[in-house]
């Protein structure tokens, strides 16, 4: 189902720009070409694939356990915040502390900002998390323009950014001498393994087997003497961890300072990648390829073939919405069926009964 | 000729063949039941009848046309009625609106009319309620579906179904989920259809109802059709035989067991429901090892409620819950757990299971963080697939296949597996509700067996049943509830079928409790 949706997303797509007089196949020629068609390619698509890979994996914790993080964006750009605050203050600091420092400032942010205020929210009164997350994901964004718009992390000067981040806070490139100059650091190590830590505590352990009872059916959980409520503040503050952990590696692997546009998308594509991939670790990864190839080869199909690069967010745009329709539809007639416990998780992750 | 008629359906799925080379007749204006054992292959068949499986081979016939049925539409179209073992009504939907849903557009001269573009409340209203009296089951219109009883939901399930002008009714298991009066209230219905000419097809594992109210009796064993016969001939340990292919005891036997203390103590407990109305009032009564007590009562007199206050799903009011003396009636569910409280639920699919998780996965629910399960927060995938293996064989779940969803299982072998989740883990007290509902008498007998060893072993269960014939034939000691008190508690050997109904409607008076 994922690929039919990618399929169908791409020949749509070609159908479009065939309309609108551009040859698809020179369009799609430009855009793998881009995506993969030399080794610092491939590093960017790589480097582009990391942030998305470890938002991704938080908002598919959140699914998994019933719960809708569409906050990830805010929670990136707290964690980015914490990463650079914390990796320019302290430039004497030798490499072995200040990088795991700066992360751990950038998770810890994120997992509060994403997981403990909304989820407490939830679990005491009721707010619901979509609603929660999703303010405190524009509460983010405007902090973060503040601090460098003559805030507190403005560097000296006229420019609206931050100090740059000390050497010892950076990710260094991952073999240099093969992706030549391209953006991928050590954060791609990180982001694999995430994926790997996530796969094992879902179905390794009983944490992760409470999370999904939790998100399949509340009702049985409760009865099992799970504590719902500690689970949904966990599940929203893992996703939070590791949505703020991709703004923490995207600012010491690639960014290195933060400057004031405040609009990386990763959060909001996470939630497209979480779906395509039903919220399998290891899908997550081929996902968040795929969306980064679609984002970097874009630019090389608007020079070559002269197509715009926004095709590339038609083509997302078609994908999303074969994804979420197949999805939906499932949600929605599951919905209609009472007696049978089903819950956004179940859907989400394709995991709900199906009677054929 | 026969009004339906199945010719060799067959259907697969992954773990089982479910139905292999069935048959059947159904004549105009009969009750027509179907008896199998539990995964026997009966809600599959009545799934491709209509129209929500599609078969594998085989044909439908229905006036001697065959028909191919696409989707649950297309049956409904041709007049197929059906009421499933699980409904599927919209709780926040009004009973108008879930009947006259989907049929917004059909005109004909029967249905009343609709327009095209806007629905019109008040008139569906009306027709629902005029059908619904004219077949002599009341129901309001207005009502949202989700206050309703399970009996109420279920007469909104066959006025829906004869709104759509159904030539045949189906009925999946009718009966489990209601009251002796309202099996009663059914069975008239029935007749009336059958009058009227509209056959009805009846699934029950209740033996003397299928001698009540059927003429033909059809037996499905493992997918097939192995017998058809009519009733009249038929004993009830025959057609029992016939099902399961043995010889069953319907009656259990008890042995002697001593009592001993009191391992559950409740007092002047009182409990509200969800509503906050309360709903349980000031009861008091013990539970002692090595005894099965019992609670009587006619639905929705307290019974969910007080039992709920016991394993820690519901607060608790005012009074006290003693297990074993120490006070839990402020200890959280899984503490109770942990003190030893086992729990089967009446509502397995939404309490007792995760549907999509895998038999496995599901018997360790309520003990994921103990061994076998896990060590120091690991699963033990290994040690806990053996345990779920053994289990398996041990309640007979079919199919014994551990990486099933427990979605796909039967009825019966859904109910089969909490069963036995709760029961080996050798709690000090089951608290079981409605334990058989849904089981076939092999499973039933099966499981009263396994119930009367707990008891041997000296341990303690709360039974909460509307069967009077299995509370009378299992415990020793039955409290009546009635209107949120527990009206009498009675020594089942002094007891009489008589004074429990007596006890049930309020109608008891404490001198006689004495005697
Ligand atoms: N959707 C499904 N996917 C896989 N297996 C299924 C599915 N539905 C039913 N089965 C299997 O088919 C067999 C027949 O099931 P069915 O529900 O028809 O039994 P039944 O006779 O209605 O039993 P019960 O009396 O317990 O309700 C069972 O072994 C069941 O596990
Ligand atoms: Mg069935």
């Amino acid at each position: 189902m994922p690929l039919y949706a990618v399929l169908t997303g791409l020949i749509l797509g070609g159908v479009i720009m065939a309309i609108a007089k551009y040859n698809p196949f020179a369009a799609y020629a430009a855009l793998f070409s881009g995506a993969f068609g030399s080794p610092t390619a491939i590093g960017n698509t790589l480097a582009g694939a990391v942030p998305l890979i470890l938002a991704g994996l938080g908002i598919a914790v959140a699914f998994r356990t019933g719960l809708f993080n569409i906050g990830a964006e805010g929670q990136y750009w707290v964690g980015a915040m914490a990463a650079v605050w914390v990796g320019y203050h302290f430039p004497t600091m030798p490499w072995i502390v200040h990088v795991p420092l700066a992360l751990g400032a950038a998770m810890l942010a994120g997992g509060i900002w994403g997981g403990v205020i909304p989820g407490l929210a939830k679990a005491f009164v009721g707010a619901h998390e979509v609603i929660t997350t999703m303010m405190m994901s524009y509460i983010a964004i405007l902090i973060a323009h503040f601090m460098v718009e003559n805030g507190p992390m403005m560097a000296p000067g006229y420019v609206p950014q931050s100090p740059t981040v000390a050497a010892s806070a950076t990710l260094p490139p991952i073999l240099p001498a093969v992706f030549l100059n391209s953006n991928l650091s050590d954060g791609f190590f990180i982001a694999v393994a995430a994926i790997v830590v996530v796969h094992i505590v879902l179905f390794h352990t009983t944490l992760g087997y409470k999370l999904r009872a939790v998100g399949f059916n509340a009702r049985a959980a409760r009865y099992a003497g799970m504590n719902v409520p500690l689970y949904t503040v966990l599940a929203l503050g893992v996703s939070g961890v590791l949505a703020g952990l991709a703004g923490g590696v995207q600012l010491l692997g690639v960014d290195f300072q933060l400057t004031d546009t405040f609009q990386s998308g990763y959060g909001y594509t996470a939630i497209v990648v979480a779906l395509l991939a039903r919220n399998n670790p290891i899908g997550i990864f081929f996902a968040s390829v795929f969306f980064a190839a679609l984002s970097a080869g874009s630019q090389i199909m608007q020079i070559n073939a002269g197509v715009s690069a926004n095709m590339t967010d038609v083509i997302t745009g078609i994908i999303i919405f074969f994804v979420a329709t197949d999805r939906l539809y499932g949600y929605w007639s599951q919905k209609m069926r009472p007696h049978r416990p089903s819950s956004t998780a179940a859907i989400i992750s394709g995991k709900g009964e199906s009677p054929q | 000729m026969a009004l339906l008629e199945i010719r060799g359906l067959c259907k697969s799925f992954a773990h089982v063949v479910a139905n292999a080379d069935v048959y059947l007749d159904v004549e105009a204006g009969t009750t027509h039941a179907i008896l199998g054992e539990n995964g026997a292959g009966k809600s599959t068949l009545i799934k491709m009848i209509s129209g929500l499986y599609r078969p594998d081979s085989g044909e439908i016939a229905l006036d001697g046309a065959v028909q191919h049925f696409a989707s649950p539409r297309d049956a409904i179209l041709a007049g197929i009625g059906v009421v499933h073992q699980h409904f599927m009504l919209i709780p926040a939907m009004t009973v108008a609106e879930n009947i006259v849903l989907g049929t917004e557009r059909q005109r004909d001269a029967a249905t009343p009319r609709q327009s095209r573009l806007l629905f019109n409340r008040k008139r569906a209203a009306a027709s629902v309620q005029e059908l619904s009296e004219s077949l002599g089951l009341p129901i309001d219109p207005w009502a949202r579906v989700e206050t309703l009883s399970v009996g109420m939901q279920q007469r909104v399930e066959i006025v829906k179904a004869l709104y759509r002008r159904a030539r045949v009714l189906i009925l999946d298991e009718p009966t489990a989920v209601l009251t002796p009066q309202e099996t009663e209230e059914l069975f008239a219905v029935i007749r009336k259809l059958n009058q009227d000419g509209i056959p009805v097809i009846f699934i029950s594992h209740k033996l003397d109802e299928v001698r009540a109210i059927a003429s033909t009796v059809t037996v499905m064993r493992a997918g097939k059709t192995v017998r058809t016969a009519p009733v009249a001939d038929a004993t009830a340990a025959q057609l029992a035989n016939w099902m399961v292919g043995r010889d069953v005891i319907l009656q259990s036997r008890k042995e002697e067991v001593a009592v001993g203390d009191s391992v559950l103590e409740v007092k002047n407990l009182s409990a509200s429901d969800d509503r906050k109305t309360e709903k349980v009032r000031g009861v008091s009564f013990s539970v002692r090892r090595g005894e099965i007590f019992g609670v009587a009562g006619i639905d929705g007199n307290g019974q969910t409620e007080l039992v709920e206050a016991i394993v820690g799903l519901r607060k608790v009011n005012g009074g006290s819950v003693h297990l074993l003396d120490r006070d839990i009636g402020h200890m959280s569910v899984g503490e109770r757990i942990a003190r030893g409280i086992a729990y089967v639920p009446q509502d397995r699919q939404q309490d007792g299971l995760i549907l999509s998780f895998s038999i496995a996965e599901n018997l360790q629910l309520r003990e994921v963080s103990k061994a076998p399960f896990s060590r120091r927060g690991w699963l033990t995938r290994a040690a806990a697939r053996k345990r779920a293996q053994q289990l398996v064989e041990e309640f007979d779940v079919r199919p014994p296949v551990i990486d099933a969803s427990a979605g796909s299982l039967s009825g019966g072998n859904q109910q089969k597996v909490i069963l036995a989740r709760e029961m080996s883990r050798n709690p000090e007290l089951l608290v079981a509700v409605q334990p058989t509902r849904g089981l076939d008498v092999g499973a039933i007998e099966g499981i009263h067996r396994y119930l009367l060893q707990l008891r041997a072993e000296g341990r303690s269960i709360l039974l909460v049943s509307l069967e009077l014939d299995e509370i009378l034939s299992l415990a020793d000691r039955i409290g009546v509830m009635h209107a949120g008190e527990m009206v009498a508690v009675m020594d089942n050997q002094n007891v009489t079928r008589e004074s429990l109904g007596l006890a049930m409607t309020g109608k008891w008076s404490e001198k006689e409790a004495i005697s």
